[in-house]
């Protein structure tokens, strides 16, 4: 059980895509055709694949939904938080997570209409670390439901 | 219980100096059979200006004609025996389904060898004259039934000679008659598995020991299936209906290889393209030469299977050298850059890396004049991440295990699910590109 204050992980989804014409949009189609609507998402890329990463308003259904649609899908957790809106904002919550040993896999930014935060999401190697620093050092981060209904 | 371990000691453990002498002596009387009652290796022996003389030591074997299946279609039925039929006891015959069947004869003491073969093989599988030997391949032209068969009799085993079809009969006998070893194709096998369950009759209701499996080619994964489901070692025998039938080599409980029988059976495994030698660990084609059939007697047959020679000694104390799980057949081969691949070659790898039935092909191109392999996988279930790196990392893994293996170098792609082609529910392999 998680306690009171700590952030509540984020449920990502991501889908492995050939470098083909129209993958990208036979994804947001298939959401979309389900009613799930689409909060953030990256895409990583090589010269033969890309990886989308997607958060969305019903994780558990786009996963379903995908899987059954033959994509190859996976689901995990990202952390989601309040970066200021200011210089130095995402630099000063960079310099934490380093100092505290926190490995990120990747993180993206988007943004959102609650507030003038940035929003960012972050993949990490080591999330019960980063989780206590978001904690104790004032970081911001955003619950689950709190993403879901942007 | 008495258990014998091996059945014919003198010969099973014979110091291989031994076996090569027996094996020259009986070369030379099998050439000698073939030169003068068969016409068709007269012909391909004096084309190449050889007469039965010219044998005098194992390494003339390999100026010796091939025999390919084609001749056995053109010498169709009887061409290439070298007994009078009133000399022969028993015909079999191969299933047939691509043209002509392929036929075998035997003499009186053609059966004899084959009956001391598979007694040597079902041996391995634990079976003793206390042992009741469940025969389920068919009887009839087919060799399995009634090679197992006469194998287990000279045993001296009590035999059910069960053949096939009737699964819920079959069960019911084996659970009634106490059967210890089963006999028949690994499919089958795993076919009474599953019926069995669905009786509700469990491999604690069954006295099974030990399964001979054989006439398919069969997974070791499926050996795993199929020890756990019936409670037995399984065990894969290996045989040609050319040749004799089953038997012809057979793994022991080592699990390592099967062993040839060598006072019977003369093999090399040699490069399919170029016909020549291979020496030990290197895959190629299976080569038999019969030394001891009297009704159609076999120089240099190409069996078509692709294996490897195991050179180094049993730690069960066979000296007949053995060779590897079967790889695949040559129609399968592909030549790259002169080197022979083998598509079970790649299948093997992904299989480590994945710990699953991959999905995957080959994609063969000429670039200038060079030829480029591509080896497309599915991604799919554990082969996925959501971080590139892992990917990347999967994909340099495969390729290095790949080339490891192959010694070219290949491109790996990953493909989503469902990208390979597939025709009646079975993936095409292989896609040769080049204008050769």
């Amino acid at each position: 059980m998680r306690k009171e204050g700590k952030s509540m992980p984020i449920k990502q989804i991501s889908v492995f895509l050939e470098n083909k014409c129209g993958r990208l949009a036979d994804v947001t189609g298939a959401i979309s055709a389900n009613g799930i609507d689409i909060r953030a998402f990256s895409i990583a890329d090589t010269t033969d694949f890309g990886i989308l990463r997607l958060i969305v308003n019903r994780p558990d259904d786009a996963f379903k939904v995908l899987r059954e649609g033959g994509f190859t899908v996976s689901m995990c957790e990202v952390i989601a938080v309040r970066i200021p809106d200011r210089p130095g904002g995402l630099a000063g919550v960079l310099e934490l997570m380093q100092e505290a040993g926190v490995n990120i896999e990747y993180m993206y930014a988007f943004s959102a209409k609650i507030s003038k935060d940035a929003l960012a999401v972050f993949r990490v190697e080591n999330s019960e670390v980063a989780e206590r620093l978001i904690a104790e050092k004032g970081i911001r981060a955003l619950s689950g439901e709190e993403v879901y209904s942007l | 219980m008495e258990l014998s371990l091996i059945w014919n000691e003198k010969y099973e453990c014979m110091p291989q100096s031994e076996l090569k002498a027996l094996q020259i002596e009986r070369l030379r009387e099998t050439v000698s059979r073939v030169f003068y009652d068969a016409p068709f290796y007269r012909r391909a022996f004096q084309e190449r200006g050889m007469g039965p003389d010219d044998v005098k030591s194992l390494d003339d074997l390999s100026r010796l004609p091939f025999t390919t299946k084609n001749d056995l279609r053109d010498n169709y039925p009887y061409g290439l025996f070298t007994v009078p039929l009133s000399e022969v006891v028993r015909v079999h015959a191969s299933s047939g389904t691509t043209g002509k069947p392929v036929v075998g004869g035997y003499t009186r003491h053609d059966l004899e060898v084959w009956a001391e073969v598979m007694a040597r093989s079902l041996t391995c599988c634990g079976a003793t004259k206390n042992s009741v030997i469940h025969v389920a391949y068919g009887y009839g032209l087919f060799t399995g039934g009634l090679g197992a068969h006469c194998g287990a009799e000279r045993i001296g085993a009590s035999v059910i000679p069960a053949s096939g079809g009737h699964t819920k009969r079959q069960i019911m006998i084996m659970k009634d008659f106490g059967s210890t070893i089963l006999a028949c194709t690994p499919s089958y096998a795993m076919h009474l598995a599953l019926v069995m369950e669905e009786m509700g009759i469990y491999k604690s209701d069954l006295k099974l020991q030990g399964g001979l499996f054989g006439a398919e080619s069969w997974s070791q994964n499926m050996r795993s299936q199929l020890e756990d489901r019936l409670g037995i070692m399984a065990l894969d025998v290996y045989g040609l209906t050319e040749i004799i039938g089953p038997g012809v080599a057979v793994e022991c409980p080592e699990k390592q290889g099967l062993h040839v029988w060598e006072d019977h059976f003369l093999f090399e495994v040699i490069d399919p393209e170029t016909g020549e030698q291979l020496p030990p660990g290197s895959y190629g084609e299976l080569v038999v030469t019969s030394l001891t059939k009297q009704a159609m007697p076999l120089i240099r047959y190409r069996t078509r299977d692709i294996t490897t020679i195991m050179a180094e000694a049993c730690p069960c104390g066979r000296t007949h050298r053995r060779i590897g799980r079967f790889v695949g057949r040559t129609d399968d081969m592909l030549v790259i850059r002169g080197v022979n691949v083998f598509p079970s070659q790649i299948e093997e790898v992904l299989l480590r890396i994945a710990h699953t039935e991959p999905q995957y092909q080959i994609i063969v191109e000429r670039r200038g004049q060079l030829d480029e392999l591509e080896v497309q996988v599915e991604v799919s279930g554990q082969f996925f991440s959501d971080e590139v790196r892992r990917l990347e990392t999967l994909e340099r893994q495969i390729r290095r295990e790949i080339e490891d293996v192959l010694n070219i170098s290949v491109r790996i792609k990953l493909v989503e699910p469902k990208t390979i082609e597939r025709s009646e529910g079975k993936a095409k392999r292989v896609i040769d590109r080049r204008q050769l």
